[in-house]
């Protein structure tokens, strides 16, 4: 199963028997609002507190996938789930809901491609079938975390990215009817050095660019394999860094579409979000909601997602660390 | 990685998009001298209405400003106002008002007294500690060198 | 007449606060600790009062007005009461404003809910 460097080739790839997405309405309003499951009309959804609607929020994704997968909650034997938050209540308090047994990762707005590899793992080693891997993210209880009180007047520079309100979650199965698993590429912690909170795209691109690349190397294959590469978030300042490094590096990247969830969520020049999207479930969405759905009707056959994190600490930054980062890599094929 | 880290910082830093220092400037400006103006009102009013002297208008026009500015913070406008102002709404005292407002505000859900009450002052705590220190500093200062205070 | 230097000081020294954020690109709370404490230190050498008189709430209403107000107090209090005065008049002069911030937050938080 292991190729190359640190790539999981599934000789029997885990089917992704359905997902589930949901949105706030920030997102709604974007370009890829008819992809997703469920659109609110709000952050709150009637919840006392913005984590108290994160978890809603994962909750309710995790339920659509379960039901689109034409499963109940008791047919799930393991769920992995992360997100941004002090140890990652979101999460655990859905697994609570859920009742499966449990693992929870910390991988930033990696988590996506972090908690899907996880899950095809479990099922292409028979450790488990029709496992459950999900993640979400606040716009509201991101800013309280990691930045400032929601209502605090602070101005945002054109590096900022803004993060994604939702929850996107994947059932991965030995068998059925779906799109495959068919590898994943786990990524290293890279830190360039850049310090800067409200520029992650920046900090970001060199784990993109490093998995990107060991993906390749590992499996053997060349951009033109895939009929679409996408990052997580890297937006608008770190993907066209990640796209340059890429080429300087003999990546002939100009086989394949390469893009990014961050810039694809939302309509970056109407919608007041600086540089793009951010957040676990930014390539979750995305990936879930849209790009399956694309598969599905036959306009993608084999699609690279490399979901981007970058795992500072509000307290980290304080102690004048700079921001480590890291990507994970995931093919599906139709 | 084929890039040190230091040549990334450049690599990075030249393909940061500016920030567009002279409009943000013009617009600090514009907001911040409209809210000056209004306090400036408010300070004529109390010295008109209850025929104060300059000096003793100062206390209510703070007190008024800082209501006006949670107000706004409450009905959930100041953090909107500010991605336009910038510096133009955070340098008055009503960015004060806010920052403490909307921090009192946001925990609430932590319930009143390790909610409220010990986060509202995550932002302004700074701000009370380095005017208080750097007064101590001026005052001993002028103690020493024989100001004697005024 | 005094609105228009009202106008024009408070929004100069909002100016220097916007070049702190985008030039020296200090955080918000850097910057208006900055500004404090550049408030303070004017008074001490005198020169923040002329600007209040010449330039109104255009230079109360600034955060750097907070800076003069404790350094005020501070100095009235150390010319009645000798050296304990730094320490018992740095609060005389801003307990208005501080109060009221206090007070009006919590009630601000015991009535309303963030909105996002």
């Amino acid at each position: 199963m292991k190729q190359g460097e640190r790539t999981w080739a599934f000789p029997n790839p885990p089917i992704i028997l359905a997902a589930g997405t949901v949105v706030g309405p920030d997102e709604g309003e974007g370009p890829l609002s008819a992809d997703f499951d469920l659109v609110h009309p709000d952050m709150e959804l009637q919840q006392p507190s913005w984590e108290k609607a994160e978890r809603a929020l994962l909750e309710q994704a995790t339920d659509i996938a379960i039901s689109n997968a034409q499963l109940k909650k008791d047919d799930i034997e393991y769920f992995v789930g992360g997100d941004l938050l002090n140890q990652i209540i979101s999460s655990t308090f859905a697994a609570r809901t859920i009742g499966a047994p449990y693992i929870g990762v910390f991988g930033a707005c990696s988590t996506s491609m972090e908690t899907l590899a996880l899950a095809s793992l479990m099922v292409a080693s028979g450790a488990g079938d029709k496992v459950l891997a999900g993640t979400s993210s606040h716009n509201c209880t991101v800013e309280k975390q990691f930045r400032y009180p929601t209502e605090y007047g602070s101005q945002k520079p054109p590096t900022a990215q803004y993060t994604v309100t939702g929850a996107g979650a994947a059932v991965v199965a030995r068998e059925g009817d779906g799109p495959k698993v068919t590898a994943a590429t786990i990524g290293k912690v890279v830190d360039l050095g850049i310090k800067d909170p409200f520029n992650m795209g920046a900090a970001m691109a060199p784990a993109a660019v490093d998995t990107i690349q060991a993906h390749l190397q590992d499996t053997g294959r060349e951009p033109g394999y895939y009929d679409l590469i996408v990052t997580g978030d890297l937006a608008g300042v770190g993907h066209p860094i990640a796209r340059e490094l890429l080429l300087r590096n003999g990546v002939p990247l100009q086989q394949t579409t390469f893009n990014d969830c961050g810039l694809m969520i939302y309509d970056v020049a109407k919608q007041k979000v600086q540089a793009g999207g951010s957040g676990c479930a930014c390539s979750a969405v995305v990936t879930y909601g849209h790009l399956l759905k694309r598969m599905k009707k036959g306009e993608l056959k084999r699609i690279l997602v490399a979901a981007t994190g970058a795992l500072l600490s509000p307290l980290s930054f304080q102690q004048g660390e700079s921001i480590p980062c890291i990507a994970h890599a995931v093919s599906i094929e139709a | 990685m084929s890039m040190s880290a230091k040549e990334y910082k450049q690599f990075a830093k030249n393909r940061e998009p500016g920030r567009s220092v002279l409009s943000n400037c013009v617009r600090a400006f514009l907001a911040g001298g409209a809210i000056c103006l209004i306090g400036q009102g408010v300070q004529e009013f109390y010295k008109a209405a209850f025929n104060m002297p300059t000096q003793k208008a100062g206390d209510p026009t703070v007190a008024t400003m800082i209501l006006l500015s949670v107000i706004l913070t409450s009905l959930g406008v100041y953090d909107k106002i500010a991605q336009w102002a910038g510096a133009g709404s955070a340098v008055p005292v009503t960015g004060f008002a806010n920052s403490m407002s909307s921090a009192a505000i946001e925990h609430r859900s932590e319930g009143l007294v390790l909610g409220v009450g010990a986060n509202m002052f995550k932002l302004a705590g700074s701000v009370i500690v380095f005017g208080v220190v750097a007064a101590f500093f001026v005052g001993i200062a002028h103690w020493l060198f024989g100001g004697a205070g005024r | 007449m005094q609105y228009l230097w009202a106008f024009l000081v408070g929004g100069a020294i909002c100016i220097i606060g916007q070049l702190l954020f985008d030039v020296a690109k200090l955080t918000p709370a850097h910057t208006m600790a900055t500004l404090v404490v550049a408030g303070a230190v004017l008074d001490g050498l005198g020169l923040y009062e002329p600007l209040i008189n010449f330039a109104g709430a255009g230079a109360t209403v600034p955060i750097t007005s907070f800076g003069n107000a404790l350094v005020h107090g501070a100095l009235t209090e150390l010319k009645e009461d000798g050296w304990i005065g730094v320490l018992t008049g740095i609060f005389k002069v801003t307990s208005a404003g501080v109060s009221a911030a206090i007070i009006f937050s919590f009630l601000a938080a015991l009535v309303v809910k963030p909105k996002g």
